[in-house]
């Protein structure tokens, strides 16, 4: 994959340390998921498979003052029963130090595909959704938050 | 940190519901969500310890489990809905970074 605005040497050790969480935490502060990052841990899980836009409802406040805990609140439109459910929920950060945020597995015992968390964000940034229904489909959605007070320690 | 109090959970969600109803469950559990990226006074790296797994199940069958990574803030929230078929048992349960495993359980009785 190709990082063409990042300089060589951060290039080289984030390669080294793709995979291994414990290796991704020492890299610096700074370095925060970018849209590419993201978009490479969608196509770990899904392959090139394409998402479409749509079925997913992301709420998120329009600027969160506190980095430190923004409500996140989702719904994906499924009827939800046995043979028509929604699998999976992935959210990825673009802005954060590690891409991946939460992601759920739902069972058709679930009434509906919703649930709301508390995240943290680093910066002002897009978040993004992408849902795997029992077919197999993928939908996306993703939704901008600005962030007035950073959320990630220092 | 092993001055840091045991995470205690917390469930919120009716004792009784009439047979099929879909109810919301609110769940709250005390812990820091150490992320990895903070550094300590001296500059040192303060060692990642989250949960980092949260499942629900109802009379022993998993309706929901979700996967929390460093964004999640501390002392996670996390809201969902369920639908109660029969008079049971919800248990739900948080496993930490350290293996630890933290658990609460709701009986829901249908009337």
């Amino acid at each position: 994959m190709q990082m063409p605005q990042q300089p060589k040497k951060l290039m080289l050790s984030r390669r080294t340390a793709l995979g291994t969480l414990a290796a991704i935490t020492v890299l610096p502060l700074a370095a925060s998921a970018a849209p590419e990052q993201v978009i490479a841990e969608i196509k770990k899980l899904y392959g090139d498979k394409k998402a479409v836009e749509g079925k997913i409802k992301i709420d998120l406040p329009t600027i969160a003052e506190n980095g430190l805990v923004v409500p996140l609140n989702f719904e994906v439109e499924s009827p939800m029963t046995e043979t028509d459910y929604v699998k999976a929920v992935h959210f990825f950060a673009e802005g954060n130090p590690n891409p991946q945020v939460a992601n759920f597995q739902f069972t058709p015992m679930c009434p509906k595909a919703s649930a709301a968390i508390r995240i943290r964000l680093a910066s002002t940034q897009r978040i993004v959704a992408v849902a795997e229904m029992s077919n197999g489909d993928l939908y996306t959605a993703a939704r901008e938050v600005k962030v007035t007070i950073g959320g990630c320690g220092g | 940190m092993a001055d840091t109090p045991k995470p205690t959970p917390r469930v919120r969600m009716p004792a009784t519901a009439k047979a099929g109803e879909i109810i919301e469950v609110k769940t709250l559990i005390s812990h820091e969500m150490e992320s990895g990226q903070r550094k300590d006074s001296a500059g040192a790296t303060v060692p990642r310890k989250i949960i980092k797994e949260f499942t629900a199940s109802f009379n022993g069958k998993q309706i929901l489990k979700a996967d929390w990574h460093p964004a999640i803030s501390a002392n996670p929230y996390q809201s969902f809905f369920v639908r109660v078929p029969e008079t049971g048992t919800f248990t739900f349960s948080w496993l930490d970074d350290d293996g630890s495993v933290y658990k609460a359980e709701q009986k829901v009785t249908v009337g």
